[in-house]
């Protein structure tokens, strides 16, 4: 089941997504099945359909975790508040991957 | 232990914030695990910057500050709290944002009209010191476009020190504060122990630092605040700032060092604050003989220097002489690094 969500850059990293700062999705289960897709499903659709910049190691490391250094909130709250990358995304969900590595 | 006993009380996943026990929680704390709401977060992140000023007695009453005003997250964080602070504890102190201007085209300018806002956000004075004003009508541009992208961090490091000193001293202030953050004092002390500059080891998370070529005190009021709750600071209070890593990128020694700090931090999350308890703890014994450096000033610009010329002088040198060497060849002229710069020069006739 595809279900709709919004995801945001900040921090710096939109420069990996072609400078967007917000892009809605409809995003289904990596496996195809009727499952709700987690944050892990969504962080490799953004790697291999929405990023264009090669820096991958800015935003993941070891294959499709996202980098240390790189916040996650959801509904703007810490991930880690709801599991992580396990969490389930719902439905209108906002997703905000925000980059602390840059210049203070 | 008190943490862990009260854990195995509470329900795992606590459905209300662990210090009001009456909102949703926003965030887990790295530092203690805590699962907290935002009001919650506000209060606990100023209390502890607070409390770090006092039990350093970091200022006086009466006190003119300047803060290093970058325009970037730690900083404008710092200037918000600090003014905060200022306001509901009565310090008495009149803070001033202090910027440099490097002379970074598409960088600096943005980052500029951030801290002008800033200005107008927390009512504090801006002064704006440039490079060309205080370097022989040098911007950073200019350098690098002499020497190359290799070493231009050696440049803008002791350039940017000496002008937030300089930019203070204009002003008649004697103490400059930076948004230096717990990641980063982490990430020093990480450095100076894998480089052996056991000099810079175990005084490098000292909150206050005055400097043998400084006449102006430094202080960090962020050092035990995480990179992750300043990121989440700003976010949750909005604050304007800016965010585009500096286009001269820093050395990749630091980059690891940074990156080695972060993943330490996934898997145990308080190991940031034990870096820098272990740095505060080191004592490290000097060799008899070590004589302390005596205290004179530049010969070239009189400003405060260990060495007959300051290195701030010793750079501009290596830079001049390049430029004059463009102009006498008529050629052009690229080398890669300052020590290589130097080299050449030796076996030039002018
Ligand atoms: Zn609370
Ligand atoms: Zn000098």
């Amino acid at each position: 089941m595809a279900v709709p969500l919004t995801v945001e850059f900040s921090g710096g990293l939109e420069a990996l997504f072609n400078n967007e700062r917000s892009i809605n999705l409809s995003l289904e289960s990596r496996d195809g099945s009727e499952n709700s897709p987690t944050i892990t499903d969504l962080v490799v659709y953004l790697c291999e359909k929405v990023m264009m910049d090669k820096r991958r190691e800015l935003f993941v490391i070891d294959g499709y975790h996202v980098r240390p250094g790189v916040l996650v909130l959801i509904n703007d709250a810490d991930w880690e508040l709801v599991g992580e990358e396990n969490y389930v995304i719902q439905p209108g969900d906002e997703i905000l991957f925000a980059s602390t590595l840059h210049g203070g | 232990m008190s943490g862990r006993s009260t854990e195995s009380i509470r329900p795992l996943s606590s459905a209300t914030c662990e210090l009001c026990h009456i909102r949703k929680p926003s965030l887990r704390r790295p530092k203690t695990g805590q699962k907290i709401c935002q009001p919650c977060f506000f209060h606990v992140f100023e209390t502890e910057i607070h409390n770090t000023i006092t039990s350093a007695n970091l200022f006086f009453r009466g006190e003119r500050v300047a803060i290093g005003a970058s325009g970037g997250k730690d900083s404008t964080v710092l200037a918000h709290v600090l003014k905060v602070l200022n306001e509901r504890y009565d310090y008495g102190v009149g803070f001033v944002l202090l910027s440099i201007d490097e002379g970074i085209k598409g960088y600096r300018d943005d980052s500029l009209k951030t801290v002008k806002r800033n200005k107008d956000q927390y009512a504090m004075p801006l002064e704006i010191v440039s490079y060309k004003e205080l370097y022989d009508d040098w911007s950073m541009d200019d350098i690098v476009a002499q020497i190359g992208n290799r070493n231009n961090c050696t440049y803008c490091g002791v350039f940017r020190r000496q002008a937030l000193d300089r930019g203070a001293q204009k002003l008649g202030i004697k103490h400059v504060v930076t948004g230096h953050n717990a990641d980063d004092m982490a990430e020093t002390v990480l450095m100076n122990l894998l480089r052996g500059d056991t000099a810079r080891l175990d005084r490098c998370t000292e909150i206050v630092t005055q400097s043998t070529d400084s006449p102006v005190k430094r202080s960090k009021p962020l050092k035990y605040a995480y990179e992750k709750e300043i990121v989440l600071y700003a976010h949750y209070k909005k604050l304007d700032y800016f965010s585009t890593e500096c286009v001269y990128s820093p050395e990749a020694f630091r980059g690891t060092a940074r990156a080695l700090i972060k993943n330490l931090e996934t898997v145990r999350p308080s190991a940031i604050i034990d870096i820098i308890r272990s740095g505060e703890t080191f004592t490290l014994e000097r060799k008899r003989g070590t004589v302390a450096t005596k205290l004179g000033t530049c010969e070239r610009c009189g400003y405060i220097s260990s060495n007959r010329i300051c290195k701030a002088c010793v750079l501009l040198e290596g830079l001049n002489a390049g430029r004059a060497a463009v102009q006498v060849n008529g050629s052009e002229y690229e080398p890669h690094e300052g020590a290589a710069l130097h080299k050449r020069l030796e076996h030039l006739s002018f």
